[in-house]
Order: C-alpha cells, then sequence, then structure tokens
C-alpha cells in the first residue's frame, strides 16, 4: 500500500509523533518489565528461598511503575489511532486477556508473598508470581508473533477466528520472549546481587543468551517469508544496503556480550551492569529490525499509521498533556533507578 | 428452541464488561472519599495538633494503600476492554473519548509518578507541609481521574462537540464541548458525592464497630462482675482474630487507660461519618434530582423506564412500587403517589411526563425491570442513609452519639449501603441507556468485537474465577485491617511490604530509616509483639 501523498502538516507529523511515542512506550515496557518478568520466569532456579527473596527485593521499588508504560501504550493506541486498537485487540483477544489476567495475579502474588504467614503460604504466593511472569511473558511474546504475521481484516474490522493468533511462528516467539525476558532478569540478578546468587546469575545468562540469540537468528530467517513486504525491505537491493547494518550491529554486540560475561568479577560498579546493557542493546536492535520490517504499516497488511490515525483533532489534543507529563515521568523514574543503585543484599531487606 | 434461552456472544460481552467494571468502581468509589477525608484529616491535625487526627489518618491510610493498589490493578483491565470487546465502538468514538481516557491514564500515572508515595511513606522525612501537599495532591488527583473518566462516559450518554462523518465515526469539533457535555456536570457531582458518601459508611461502620465492641465489653464486666482489662474482655468476646488477641490487649492497656471514655479515635470516626451524612445525604438526594432532570431532558426513555411509566400523561404519578412489563406495555400492581413525577420533573403539577409508548419500541431500554428496580434500591438506599444520619443528629443533641448501641448497629449495617448505591446507580445509568453505547447513534449490537462466543465465554470465566481469588484476598485483608482497633501512636503503613499504589515513587528512599532497614515482612508496624 502506497503512502497517502495527501498529507500535509499536522496530518503528516501528529501520526509519526504518535508513532514514536507509542513506540517508545511499548519499548521502555519490554525494557523494564521484561527485566521484573524474568525475576519470575528464573524462580525455579533459585531452590533457596533466601535467594528468592533478594531477587525480588532488587524490583520491588520499580516493578510497578515499570507496569504502568503497558496501560500507557494501550490507551494511548485507543486515543491515537482508534482503528488499530480496534482491530490489534480483537485478533489478538485470547493471548491478551490471559496476559492482563496473568499481571493481575502476578502482581497481587508479588504483594502477598511479603505478608504470607506461613512457608506454604509464601511457597504457592512464589509459585502463582512464577507462572503467572511465565504467562505473561509467553502470551506476550504469541501476541507479538501473531501480530506481525499479519491480521485478516475486512473494512475496518478484524476478520479472522479466535485461534487465528496460534501457529507455529506466534509459539516460537512467545518462546523467544521468555528467554529474552529470562536474559534479562539473569542479567539484572548479575548486576544487582553478589555472592552465590551472583554466580548462579551468571550461569543462567549464559544460557539464556544462548538461548536468545538462537531465537534471533531464528525468528530473523523467518521473518522476510511471512510477508511479501517484509522480503522486499529485507532482500531487494536498495534496501537491503539500508538494512543491512541492523544484523552486523546485532553480530557485534553479541560478540560483546560473551565477552563481558566471560569478564564479569561481580566485584560491583558498572563493569557487572555491562551485561545488562548490552542485553538491553540487542533488545532495542530487535525492536528496530522489527521496525524496518512494518515501516509504515500499524497494523500489518492493511493499515498504515496515517490511515489508522485519530484526526489531528484527537492526536493534538492528547499530546498537549502527554507533551508535560511524559518527561516529567521519565526523570522521574530515572531518578528512582539512580536512587536504587548499587547491590542488594539478603541483609538489605525490602528498601 | 434451546439457543433462544443461551446467552449470545454480545450478551456475555456486556456482562464481562458489567463485572470488571462493578468490581473496578467498588475501589474509585471508596478511594476517592478517602483521599479527601485524609485530606481533611492531616488538615486538622496541622491545624489543631491534637493527636487523634494524625492517629486517625495513620489508620485509614494503611487501608487507603490497599484499596487504591486493587483501583489500579482492575483498572489496567479496563483500558484493554474497549479494544478487546468493543472495537467497533473503539474505532468509531475513539477519537473523543480516547483523548479523555487518556488523560485519565495521564493524570493516574503522575500521581503515582510522586504524590501518592509520599503520602504513604514519607511523614516524617519531608516535612509537614510538604506532605499536606501531597496528600491534598493525591485527592484532587484522585478527583481529576473520576473527572476525565465520568466526561468519556457521560458523552456517550449525551454525546456533544462532534461531527458524525458518513462512515459513522465521530471526530472532535469542540473539546470544551465535548468535555462538558450535557450530562457531565451532573453526573459528576452525584457520583462523586455518592463516593463522598461511601466513604463516610465505611468510616462510620468502623467506628461503630469499635465503639460497639468497647461498649460491649464494658457491659459484660457490669454484668458478670468479673475483673479484667477492657481490652483483654474485648478480645475474649468478641474477636476471634489474632491482631486483638488477649496478648495484645495488655500492650494496650496502658496507653487506653489514660484516656477517657470510649476510644477517640473511633468517636472521631463515627462523629465526623454522621455529620457527612447528616449535611451530605440530603444534599446527595437533591443532586439526584437534578441528574434526573437531566435525564428527562437527555434521555427520555431512560428516564421512563426508571419511573416505569409506559404512558404519556399530565400529573404523572410517582411509582413506588409495581411490575413492570414491558411485553404488555404496562406497569402491573402500582401503588403510586398521584402528580408527583409530574412536580419533581417538570416542577409543574400538571406537567407532561413522556411515557415509553411514545417512544420507538427499538429504543427502549433492554431491561426494563432492571432499570426500574435498580433505581428503587438507589433512592431506598438514600432514603436510609438521610435516616441514619438524622438519627445520628438527634443522638447527638441528646449526648448519646457514642453509647447508644441501636445507633450504632444501624451504622454498621449501613457500611456497605454506599457500594450498593453506587452499583445500582451505574447500573441504572448503564442498563438505561440500552440499546444504544452512544446514545441515539451507534446501537450496543453493532459496538462489539467480531468475537466468536465461546471466545467471550471462555475471558469471562477467567475474569470470574481471578477476580474472586485476587480480590477476595485483598477483601479480606481490607477487613482484616478494619477489625485492628485504632490506637494512640498509630503506625506508619507497614514498611517492609511493596504495594502497587507506592507507584514508582522512591518510597523506601523517604523511609530510609533505622525503622525501615530492620523490618522483617511480619512486622507490619501496628500489629504488637504476639
Amino acid at each position: 500500500m502506497d503512502l497517502p501523498t495527501d498529507l500535509s502538516g499536522w496530518a503528516f507529523w501528529l501520526p509519526l509523533i504518535w508513532a514514536v511515542l507509542i513506540a517508545l512506550a511499548v519499548f521502555l515496557y519490554v525494557c523494564m518489565d521484561g527485566f521484573d518478568l524474568g525475576i519470575g520466569i528464573l524462580f525455579p532456579f533459585m531452590k533457596e528461598k533466601a535467594e528468592r527473596d533478594v531477587a525480588v527485593n532488587t524490583v520491588a521499588p520499580v516493578w510497578d511503575g515499570n507496569e504502568t508504560w503497558l496501560v500507557l501504550g494501550g490507551g494511548g493506541l485507543l486515543a491515537v489511532f482508534p482503528l488499530a486498537y480496534a482491530v490489534v485487540l480483537p485478533a489478538l483477544y485470547m493471548p491478551l486477556i490471559l496476559m492482563l489476567l496473568a499481571l493481575v495475579f502476578r502482581g497481587v502474588a508479588f504483594e502477598m508473598r511479603f505478608r504470607a504467614e506461613n512457608d506454604t503460604q509464601q511457597l504457592w504466593w512464589d509459585r502463582a508470581f512464577s507462572w503467572g511472569s511465565m504467562l505473561a511473558a509467553f502470551t506476550q511474546g504469541i501476541a507479538l508473533g501473531a501480530f506481525v504475521q499479519g491480521i485478516q481484516v475486512e473494512g475496518r474490522a478484524y476478520a479472522g477466528g479466535w485461534w487465528d493468533w496460534l501457529s507455529p511462528f506466534s509459539v516460537l516467539t512467545g518462546l523467544a520472549l521468555m528467554a529474552g525476558y529470562a536474559l534479562l532478569g539473569a542479567c539484572w540478578l548479575l548486576w544487582k546481587t553478589e555472592g552465590p546468587l551472583h554466580t548462579r546469575a551468571a550461569t543462567l545468562a549464559w544460557r539464556f543468551a544462548l538461548a536468545t540469540v538462537g531465537a534471533i537468528a531464528l525468528v530473523s530467517a523467518i521473518m522476510p517469508f511471512l510477508q511479501p513486504a517484509f522480503a522486499a525491505r529485507w532482500l531487494s537491493f536498495p534496501n537491503l544496503l539500508l538494512a543491512a547494518p541492523v544484523p552486523l550491529l546485532v553480530a557485534f554486540l553479541i560478540w560483546r556480550f560473551f565477552h563481558a560475561l566471560a569478564e564479569d568479577t561481580g566485584h560491583g560498579g558498572m563493569v557487572d551492569a555491562r551485561p545488562f546493557l548490552l542485553a538491553l542493546g540487542l533488545f532495542a536492535l530487535s525492536y528496530v529490525g522489527l521496525g524496518v520490517s512494518m515501516w509504515p504499516m500499524i497494523v500489518p497488511p492493511a493499515f498504515n499509521i496515517w490511515q489508522a490515525a485519530a484526526p489531528p483533532a484527537s492526536q493534538g489534543f492528547l499530546l498537549v498533556g502527554a507533551a508535560v507529563l511524559i518527561p516529567i515521568i521519565l526523570a522521574y523514574t530515572g531518578y528512582v533507578y539512580w536512587l536504587f543503585r548499587g547491590k542488594v543484599t539478603h541483609e538489605s531487606g525490602y528498601h | 428452541m434451546i439457543d433462544a434461552l443461551l446467552p449470545s456472544a454480545l450478551d456475555l460481552a456486556r456482562f464481562q464488561f458489567a463485572f470488571t467494571v462493578v468490581w473496578h468502581f467498588l475501589f474509585p468509589a471508596f478511594t476517592i472519599g478517602l483521599a479527601s477525608y485524609l485530606a481533611v484529616l492531616e488538615g486538622l491535625w496541622l491545624w489543631t495538633g491534637k493527636a487523634v487526627y494524625l492517629d486517625t489518618f495513620r489508620y485509614w491510610l494503611k487501608i487507603f494503600a490497599v484499596a487504591f493498589a486493587m483501583g489500579v490493578v482492575s483498572g489496567i483491565v479496563m483500558s484493554y476492554q474497549f479494544g478487546t470487546n468493543w472495537s467497533v465502538l473503539s474505532d468509531k468514538a475513539g477519537p473523543v473519548i480516547g483523548p479523555l481516557m487518556g488523560y485519565e491514564v495521564l493524570t493516574a500515572f503522575f500521581l503515582e509518578a510522586g504524590f501518592l508515595g509520599v503520602m504513604l511513606f514519607g511523614l516524617d522525612r519531608v516535612g509537614k507541609g510538604l506532605h499536606m501537599l501531597a496528600t491534598a495532591l493525591v485527592a484532587t488527583g484522585t478527583f481529576f481521574s473520576a473527572f476525565w473518566i465520568l466526561s468519556a462516559n457521560s458523552w456517550l450518554h449525551t454525546p456533544a462537540g462532534y461531527t458524525l462523518l458518513p462512515d459513522g465515526r465521530f471526530v472532535p469539533e469542540d473539546w470544551w464541548a465535548i468535555i462538558f457535555n450535557p450530562s457531565f456536570p451532573f453526573r459528576l457531582a452525584h457520583t462523586v458525592t455518592g463516593a463522598y458518601l461511601t466513604t463516610a459508611l465505611i468510616v462510620g461502620a468502623v467506628g461503630a464497630w469499635h465503639l460497639l465492641r468497647e461498649h460491649r465489653g464494658h457491659r459484660a464486666v457490669r454484668d458478670t462482675g468479673m475483673e479484667s482489662t477492657p481490652g483483654a474482655r474485648t478480645g475474649d468476646v468478641l474477636s476471634p482474630d489474632p491482631i486483638s488477641a488477649p496478648g495484645s490487649a495488655a500492650a494496650r492497656r496502658g496507653t487506653e487507660s489514660s484516656e477517657a471514655g470510649p476510644n477517640p479515635r473511633a468517636r472521631l470516626m463515627f462523629s465526623m461519618a454522621m455529620w457527612m451524612l447528616l449535611i451530605v445525604a440530603p444534599i446527595q438526594a437533591v443532586l439526584g434530582d437534578l441528574h434526573g432532570g437531566n435525564t428527562f431532558e437527555h434521555q427520555p426513555a431512560k428516564l421512563a423506564a426508571m419511573e416505569g411509566h409506559f404512558h404519556t400523561e399530565r400529573g404523572a404519578p410517582a411509582i413506588l412500587f409495581g411490575l413492570p412489563d414491558a411485553e404488555a406495555g404496562e406497569t402491573r400492581m402500582q401503588v403510586a403517589i398521584p402528580n408527583l413525577a409530574s412536580l419533581y420533573l417538570t416542577h409543574d403539577w400538571n406537567g407532561e411526563v413522556r411515557g415509553l409508548r411514545d417512544i420507538p419500541r427499538d429504543q427502549w431500554p433492554t431491561n426494563i425491570p432492571l432499570v426500574f428496580w435498580s433505581f428503587r434500591t438507589m433512592v431506598g438506599l438514600g432514603f436510609l442513609m438521610i435516616g441514619l444520619g438524622t438519627l445520628g443528629g438527634i443522638m447527638r443533641l441528646r449526648g448519646r452519639l457514642f453509647d447508644t448501641p441501636w445507633l450504632l448497629r444501624a451504622a454498621i449495617a449501613m457500611g456497605p449501603a454506599g457500594l450498593l448505591a453506587v452499583t445500582a446507580g451505574w447500573i441504572v445509568t448503564e442498563a438505561g441507556r440500552q440499546p444504544f453505547t452512544v446514545y441515539g447513534h451507534l446501537r450496543t449490537a453493532d459496538s462489539a468485537s467480531p468475537i466468536a462466543l465461546p471466545a467471550v465465554a471462555t475471558s469471562l470465566a477467567a475474569f470470574v474465577v481471578v477476580y474472586f481469588v485476587v480480590f477476595g484476598a485483598g477483601i479480606w485483608y481490607l477487613f482484616k485491617l478494619f477489625s485492628q482497633t485504632p490506637r494512640p501512636q498509630e503506625g506508619a503503613p507497614p514498611q517492609g511490604q511493596p504495594i502497587r499504589s507506592a507507584g514508582i515513587t522512591p518510597a523506601p528512599s523517604v523511609q530510609r530509616g533505622p525503622a525501615a532497614s530492620a523490618a522483617p515482612a511480619a512486622s507490619a508496624a501496628p500489629q504488637p509483639a504476639e
């Protein structure tokens, strides 16, 4: 589908600005909730209660702020790209409902495990936290895979069935995201903990890094064949030159990542943060790669961002509030992360 | 045909929305009022310097944190359900209601980002003035959350300030007219006042419960002549929960015996709640009447269903009870007061009130008895609130406010009345605007997502199970907090536990101090050693 040519002024720029903002909100969500969901996914590898306590304490101050970006992504989509919201959400009905329920359950389990009155209760809240995290990660990955595969549209509505989201590819992306989140979680623990938990996190980071890299390779290999537009973007000549840096950078980051992991000392400081930041870089590049494939579609293959956009009057009205509040929220979030820098130990408890 | 009896995908989608939104609204209905109550308590404390205000403030602050957290959790689901289940509505009305809801999200977000955490954990760290500011901003913020979401809701009832495109989409023309659409001021006033009353009834019930418990303790002494401390008897006689078990009473004895009369914090709660009911419950009746007048003007079919009027009449009666029968187009077995409906709707003894028969059948609310009975439930509860407030006023004049067991029992029984009334009111307004989502323009049947019946049935079942488990646990925990005796030197919210309502505030940094570092998970501050 060609870009509309009659767009000028705000009608051109507002959808673009909002597409970037929504993409940014989703990416911030993936980065930030990614590592705390990852902690839940890694729970089965932490046999000691004390280890689980420390692991949870590393995310306790920030996990909820992380999740609110999801609300902004969802709520924002309704306001500024109502057509995309109205087509994508029904198409992904089951995975999204399961994700919401998993997040509700996991959130409450997170709080209740601190209020448990005995070990059995805590064990069950731990399980709820872990299973909820796994289900949330898996369903998010499935939703992503189903979305990328393309959504069947008739007129302005979803036209597929309620199991369309389930395919070998979406299951692959579901598992891939679980591995990726587990990697982020392990690297986060590598940065934020010391002693035996740090050592264990290093082992887990190796394992899940291999799994993530394998998944990235597999998904990237399949992607161009999902939709003709993707193949044209990645495999035809002039585009290839523009797109090629992405996989090359990915390869470079993977090399740096394993290098950083091998150099890991556990002595603290920003050296310990390197694997985490490089893993985030890997996520960012995969996201950019996804963007390269999709651009400028918001509901592949039916609608681009201008076709799905709300009128400029709607997008402009909300942009005023977003322009004021989002920078404040970002600054505040940064401040909180800075405040909780440094290692978390068993003695330091929740704070 | 059994098919005709089974619900359709549309029915289930409607029920799912109703189920999730009713669960959700229980929490904001309570916290909107509670935030203001906390601001008032803190203000009174700063003004008078009396410890009783601070202690009561801290008691309710812990409860606020938990209730707010559940409101946030259940709210996330709502922001997705417009898309998952009501996609056509989202596509068509999204450009208008989307930004209003977007502002609601940003407001709530902003609150979480800052002031809530300071309010919860910062009293000993940021200084009194700044803390008061944080509390006031949280109260203002919860109001603005309600403002935006009710504006969006009101627009669906009384759309204004838009253009309807040929393809059926609504696009904004005038944001001022959209936000302040005709029913919005009335709905906002009526709903927020309802939230205040809800809070007052819960606060009053909790205060009354502790007064009654103490009162019974004293009576047990008188009757049996047992020599024992009041607290210990309270624990023995009434309290099965571990928190106020006999062991803890001993710890409290020292401080309580130095106070004259029944628990001053419980008295404060009960007294303020009774003042609130006495003054605000009648105001709410007036606001409700005005809101009804607005509905009469803009949504006559809804109003006729509320009143049970099928025939257009001059001097229409107010039907107290009856059986509205949509098939027959009659309200049977009426008990009615002649001319009264004309009087309060048209302010004219013989004013004309339109009945449903003069409105096209396909614009009638789909479930008239539900609207009719929900309305009576709400109004009935409203009159009970006025009654309770009046009785409270009378007993106060006689100096018997705190030691009249039947009054305390009535207040306890009325504890959930506000929650019931706002739920009934919500049913009146939402079931009453059927069969439309955008009143007069977009039908509910044309608004739903193309989701197959088994999918909606599955998700609904999952919501029911998860909500009862999760919010059941939350409400159980709230009741545990209610049952703790409000004490002098009431503690701050428990510091060893993360809570969602702390948001992304660096709560632990404001609480960093000797107490915070050693807090094990079980040491909720108010709990005495056991």
